[in-house]
């Protein structure tokens, strides 16, 4: 298994790429552990399936350098830099039996029948399919073809990275958590390098101990799942990942401080000087839905609708013209009420075109 | 307009599919069909919309028996999972298809395609083909087909399955803005229980090829009837185990038990089958969560703000769901307390008696 380092890469589809929108990937630079566990997560679109194809080889970089240990693989072909990889679609051999598709890509470089053997049945027994190592592949249901798959990806032991491009898209949702939880219980068994591609959140946070967030060809944020949650480092993070998403709100600085619907709000710490004076460039305030209570102070909100989920309540209330999502256990305000809001002034933050400017307090320990 | 099935069934080669369904479809709000892949909320579309045969049963639009009807005349639209665009048509002639079925031609099917066309904000794409969409914009065109007919019934079938994330999340906020006031009866089958939810109006539970269940949405998941309800609206999986009520305890096993109250307290001493929600088994000690749980960690599961947590009890598998992040070692054991007031209780039977 190795390290995996991506240095300065650039990608365009065009041929003669000028501005930054010409680029798929812009100016990507990565470091991944040996043997950890990552994800790339982001919507279609964002460039993470042109970034794992330059990893796999498929595809040359416009601009840029792939090392696998420390030693350059760009040049290289893709059966030159020895990569495992499971695709959306189950990729099996439908008339050999499952024994003999897990077997199939260590026979194909010549390992012994015994070493064989034994790796079959470690991977076997990992992913639960003992019992069906004997039976054609044909006859399999869909995810037990995704899970030889996934196997197949992981029989060898030699391999430097194992990539899974969206493996869970064809699962029944009724399937996929066990899907989801056993990938991630195989990594912890096997301890080889995995990247895990998927839009789907919870997908990337199972499985992954960093995410690498991509929006539009670029990386906004690398971090763990709980980093993600908390602390959004651009607004896009915060969007993206949970459900509903951050609220982000139109804000102005005054005095170091903002204002929002010429209400002050209490961030998380001081303001960030920007590159120019304090309050240049688009200001906005980020707040998750689960870090606001209802109160009798507060920013004063009207409730416009309330929908019951089950677990909780998504209330959904508006501050002039601005919509402000709140989670809210229990009681929840009836439409048309009015009420106020209350931010946690931990977990509230401005954003300056789109990055983070302010700085955690608690950063300081 | 209403629509109303009486009885209607299924078969396919002497199987039945669909057991008679009697259901009565109102606008106004979102119908629901909630099961997992392969429960029959497809098929009972299929029949509805006229591209299967009923066994047996009646359909009525508004009052009127339309079961002999073929799709054609029966004035609906139909959305399926995966995109279905022509590809040979500009998004325009795609969405101007059913209008120009029904004789409409000139400013009006202009203006009625631009119109549904500015709803799903794809008027800039309108000289497109399929083809150079994405996945979400061709969905979009496939729902502007669907409204601009302004057809007496919609059947959305798992339309938001394939797409992204958080393109389903926004879609699904607009949808019922959509249909809002256009006085279709609307159906949408879906597999996820949040989905459901989120969309409000009234839930049909299928299972089996079986209406378990039908009311308003929320009215469903909070008072489910039958065990087989309970757990058609649960994802993860509502936890389920015996117990044995005695006076007014429950024991779950010799080291579990909890005091029972109102119903629960009242039934004949005997065993029971008890379900909760992962919800309500929390990974901390609560004012209600409060009856402990000990149990293995299995596997664990992290969604933007959420933590679960699969464990063992005996042969028993729990799980917990709860907000924020929590971290478990795998294989060890954990502390889980259960909410004793959320519990549901069954007979024999599956039906809930408290």
């Amino acid at each position: 298994m190795a390290r995996i380092t991506l240095s300065q890469l650039r990608h365009s589809y065009l041929p003669n790429p000028k501005g930054p929108d010409d680029y798929v990937l812009k100016d990507i630079d990565l470091d991944w552990h040996d043997g950890g566990a990552y994800a790339l997560l982001g919507p279609s679109g964002c460039g993470k399936s042109t970034l794992l194809n330059i990893i796999s080889g498929l595809l040359a970089p416009s601009e840029g350098r792939i090392l696998f240990d420390g030693k350059d693989v760009t040049d290289l072909p893709p059966e030159q830099r020895n990569i495992a990889q499971v695709f959306q679609f189950p990729v099996i051999y439908d008339t050999m039996t499952v024994y003999n598709n897990l077997a199939f890509p260590l026979r194909n470089r010549g390992v012994d029948e015994a070493v064989v053997k034994d790796r079959v049945t470690k991977i076997a027994e990992m992913l639960d399919v003992t019992e069906m190592l004997q039976k054609p592949a044909a006859g399999l249901s869909p995810d037990n073809k995704q899970k030889i798959s996934m196997g197949r990806g992981l029989v060898r032991d030699d391999v430097n990275v194992v990539m899974f491009d969206e493996p869970l898209t064809v699962i029944d949702p009724h399937l996929k958590w066990t899907l989801r939880s056993k990938l991630k219980e195989l990594h912890q068994k096997v301890r080889a390098t995995m990247i895990y591609v998927t839009h789907d959140q919870t997908e990337a946070l199972t499985f992954a101990d960093q995410v690498v967030v991509m929006e539009d060809g670029q990386i906004v944020q690398i971090g763990t799942p709980v980093e993600l949650f908390e602390r959004p480092t651009h607004t896009f993070v915060g969007h993206f990942i949970g459900s509903p998403g951050m609220n982000i709100l139109p804000c102005n600085v005054q005095n170091g401080q903002a204002l929002f619907e010429g209400h002050t709000v209490v961030l998380e710490g001081p303001i960030e000087a920007g590159t120019v004076d304090q309050g240049a460039g688009l200001t906005q305030i980020g707040i998750r839905p689960e870090f606001i209570t209802f109160g009798a102070t507060g920013v004063p909100a009207t409730v416009r609708k309330v929908a019951d989920i089950g677990r909780h309540s998504v209330v959904d209330t508006v501050v002039g013209e601005t919509l402000i999502k709140v989670i809210v256990e229990g009681a929840a305000p009836v439409q048309g009420a009015a009420t106020h809001l209350r931010f946690d002034p931990s977990k509230t933050r401005l954003y300056r075109d789109g990055w983070i400017a302010t700085q955690a307090l608690e950063a300081a320990e | 307009m209403t629509l109303e099935l009486r009885n209607i069934s299924k078969q396919v080669g002497g199987v039945c599919h669909i057991k008679p369904t009697t259901l009565l479809l109102k606008p106004g709000h979102f119908n629901v069909l909630l099961g997992e892949t392969g429960s029959g909320k497809t098929s009972l579309i299929k029949l509805m919309a006229g591209l299967d045969p009923v066994a047996g049963g009646k359909i009525l639009m508004d009052g009127a028996d339309i079961t002999a009807l073929s799709t054609q005349k029966r004035n609906i639209s139909l959305v399926h999972q995966f995109f279905v665009n022509y590809p040979h048509m500009t998004v325009f002639d795609n969405i101007a298809s059913p209008l120009k079925l029904a004789g409409i031609s000139g400013s009006e099917l202009q203006g009625r395609v631009e119109e549904a066309a500015d709803i799903l904000q794809i008027r800039p794409l309108l000289a497109r083909r399929p083809q150079e969409l994405s996945g979400g914009q061709q969905q979009r065109t496939a729902l502007a087909r669907a409204i601009v007919k302004q057809s007496k019934a919609v059947f959305l079938d798992e339309p938001l399955a394939n797409l992204d994330f958080k393109l389903r999340e926004e879609l699904r906020e607009q949808l019922p803005v959509l249909f809002a006031g256009r006085g279709a009866v609307v159906v949408y089958a879906t597999s996820e229980p949040e989905e459901a939810l989120l969309l409000g109006g009234e839930t049909a539970l299928i299972s089996d090829g079986r209406v378990s269940q039908f009311g308003p949405t929320s009215e469903l998941y909070h008072r489910p009837h039958d065990f087989t309800s309970a757990n058609v609206f649960s994802d993860p999986p509502i936890n389920a185990a015996q117990i044995t009520k005695n006076g007014t305890t429950a024991h779950l096993n010799p080291e579990t038990s909890w005091e029972l109250s109102g119903d629960a307290a009242a039934l004949r001493d005997g065993i029971y089958q008890v379900a909760v929600r992962p919800n309500h088994v929390a990974p901390v000690k609560t004012q209600t969560a409060c009856v402990p749980l000990t149990g293995t960690v299995l596997v664990t599961e992290l969604s933007g703000s959420d933590s679960s947590a699969h464990f063992s009890i005996g042969k028993d598998v729990w799980v917990s769901l709860a907000h924020g992040v929590h971290s478990y070692e795998i294989g060890a054991v954990h502390p889980f307390y259960l909410d004793p007031t959320k519990c549901f209780y069954f007979a024999a039977d599956g039906q809930r008696v408290a």
